[in-house]
């Protein structure tokens, strides 16, 4: 009996929060809870709140240095919504974080009625994005985009990395107005330090050009398009990567511009289900432009995803670097 | 108050407050003969309640209805907007020439009360149980910036179904917050009929006090009763929201209204209204001024 245990392949495990980091992969950490302390330095009307997820979205950074700006509101986002919206009442600006699923699904109502329909100044940052855990549905966030694009007047933002995160807290926290904000926490990739990139809220930036493909993409996405990009660069395709940190407002003008380029391939790349995301945001605007390109989506299915290791449901769900390299080829034939 | 008896001088401080109660309910009277509907039953039952707290509690400036010390009052119960516009009258935050616009195409005065859309109203209500938890953050930020101004919070015992309602009584009392004051209108029925049979809700005084909270249960119609409750939440030194539980009868001194079969919505036929202003009226004078 013991030794045949002992033989037993180890199998491969998942955790809630594992990192998107990969191997060997520069990372910076905490980039959201170290923005908020800079930009709290600036701006006294700045407040954290969370759900019982203070330390899982980076935001006790926060609470170490404005430990009286700080406020647990327990496991109770409908009550954190609603509160934050009663403290956007009061003039301040609170930076509200839970888990994606829970601020999207649990809460809309709040978010919708309390929120959004008065205009408050009210930051929500969601952790676990689309698929970044391998926790199974309850955690994998593959609606959120939808959910909050449908929203009246929220602005919806998706960022690739460390460097899009710490910038994009600076911008939203200096807009009047509800911003729902993907929050990437822990250690988180550093990629666009290394292309002449800057976020700017509601815009859209060209990351790289190339005349074979026009990779559009959001979030951890965007970094995946650009390893994409390298891959392919062997000769195979020349891929240009239009990076979309904003989701709503979109940046339609700079989309179609790029698009309306003959001869491309284009795909949109996302984090998130087929439904509602980036993908039919761009197909609606190129329709109603009579820009007609080859178009693909690259996006999870319209389906309960499954619980297992992070690296395992990329790749099986399409969104790994190497599968979609290898779609890419197949589509380029 | 802004408004006043004549003969202001010679009235008590409890005549002063019955006058304004007997203003608001004539005044959600008329508009509800505008609309030729309305929650007239739930405003006549609310009508004490209301002119404690904007003619005797608050501190207003109806000429600056935003004014950062002001006290705030939160409608939670949207669909009790007609009251709070009888209220908001009274204390001359809303002019009375817009009376006749209530529930009309662009008027300020929508059938369900928005923050967006009326001066004095502080949120949108309609999705029940969304007040409580927005006033957990207002006391949250007032203590912030050292402000004292109070938040009331005026809801149904029908939001008591809500589970946002609790998530906010817990955090309330764990953030022990003394400067919010829940107002909970218990005229025991809902859109589906009699409270109790929809979802129990009682022993309240007993679950209240469970949460950490300060509570008092008074008859809302009695209007000695409702100022001595308002006095003693505004002048408790605990560190510990309050509460007032109102029992209160809907159709309130308008005594065709009060018998009338009960329920969310009483039955006003159009003839009835001015009936009803003139037994208003009558019950008024009656009770002596």
């Amino acid at each position: 009996m013991g030794a045949d245990a002992n033989k037993k392949p180890r199998l491969t495990t998942s955790a809630m929060i594992a990192s998107i980091a990969s191997e060997g992969q520069r990372t910076e950490a905490a980039p959201f809870g170290h923005a908020l302390v800079a930009a709290a330095q600036q701006d006294s009307r700045i407040v954290g709140m969370t759900a019982d997820l203070s330390k899982y979205t980076d935001l006790h950074i926060f609470a170490r240095d404005f430990p009286e700006r700080h406020f647990q509101m327990g496991m109770a986002e409908q009550l954190l919504m609603a509160a934050a919206g009663g403290m956007a009442k009061e003039g301040l600006v609170p930076f509200a974080t839970t888990y994606a699923v829970f601020a999207t699904r649990r809460a809309y109502d709040f978010i919708h009625q309390v929120i959004a329909e008065e205009n408050l100044n009210v930051k929500i940052c969601a952790a676990l994005p689309g698929l970044t855990t391998g926790y199974g549905p309850s955690h994998q966030a593959t609606d959120d985009l939808a959910l909050m694009r449908a929203v009246p007047g929220l602005t919806v933002i998706d960022p690739c990395d460390a460097l899009d995160t710490a910038q994009a807290v600076a911008e939203i926290a200096a807009y009047n107005g509800p911003v729902y904000m993907r929050l990437l926490r822990g250690k988180v990739p550093l990629v666009l330090d290394q292309y002449d990139y800057r976020f700017e809220l509601g815009k859209a930036k060209l990351l790289r050009g190339g005349k074979d493909v026009l990779i559009i993409s959001s979030g951890i996405m965007t970094m995946r398009a650009l390893e994409v990009a390298e891959l392919l660069g062997d000769g195979s395709a020349d891929v240009a990567v239009l990076h979309v940190p904003t989701i709503k407002p979109l940046d339609e003008a700079t989309i179609i511009e790029e698009c309306r380029r003959s001869g491309r391939l284009v795909i949109v790349a996302e984090n998130h289900s087929t439904v509602g995301g980036l993908g039919e945001a761009v197909a609606l605007a190129l329709l109603k432009a009579r820009v007609h390109p080859e178009f693909r989506q690259i996006a999870l299915p319209d389906a309960f995803l499954d619980a297992g290791a992070l690296p395992t449901l990329h790749d099986r769900y399409g969104i790994s670097t190497a599968t979609m390299a290898a779609n890419i080829r197949v589509w380029l034939g | 108050m802004t408004i006043i008896p004549q003969d202001a001088e010679a009235v008590s401080p409890l005549q002063r407050v019955a006058y304004h109660a007997w203003r608001i309910r004539r005044f959600a009277l008329r508009m509800g003969e505008v609309q030729g509907q309305g929650y007239v039953g739930q405003a006549l039952g609310w009508a004490d309640v209301l002119a404690v707290a904007y003619c005797h509690a608050m501190k207003i400036r109806p000429a600056d209805p935003h004014w950062e010390g002001r006290d705030r009052f939160l409608l939670s119960h949207g669909h009790y907007a007609i009251a709070l516009y009888a209220a908001l009258l009274e204390a001359e935050i809303i002019p009375e020439s817009e009376l006749e616009t209530y529930g009309s195409d662009d008027s300020r005065l929508p059938m369900s009360g928005m923050a967006t859309y009326t001066p004095g109203m502080e949120m949108s209500g309609g999705s029940l149980g969304q007040g409580l938890p927005i006033g957990v953050g207002m006391a949250l930020g007032l203590r912030l910036k050292n402000n004292p101004a109070w938040v009331f919070n005026s809801m149904s015992d029908g939001e008591l179904d809500e589970g946002s309602t609790w998530e906010a009584a817990l955090s309330a009392s764990h953030h022990k917050l003394s400067n919010l004051i829940a107002l909970v209108d218990l005229n025991k029925q809902q859109a589906d009929g009699n409270s109790h049979e929809i979802l129990e809700f009682e022993p309240l005084v007993d679950k209240w006090q469970a949460f950490g909270w300060h509570v008092q249960r008074v008859d809302g119609n009695d209007l000695a009763a409702v100022v001595t409750a308002f006095d003693n939440a505004m002048s408790l030194t605990e560190l510990k929201p309050r509460v007032i539980l109102f029992d209160t009868l809907m159709g309130k001194s308008v005594d065709f209204l009060e018998t009338r079969e009960k329920n969310h919505f009483i039955r006003v036929d159009q003839d009835e209204w001015q009936a009803a202003l003139s037994v208003l009226d009558a019950n008024y004078e009656k009770g002596g001024f």
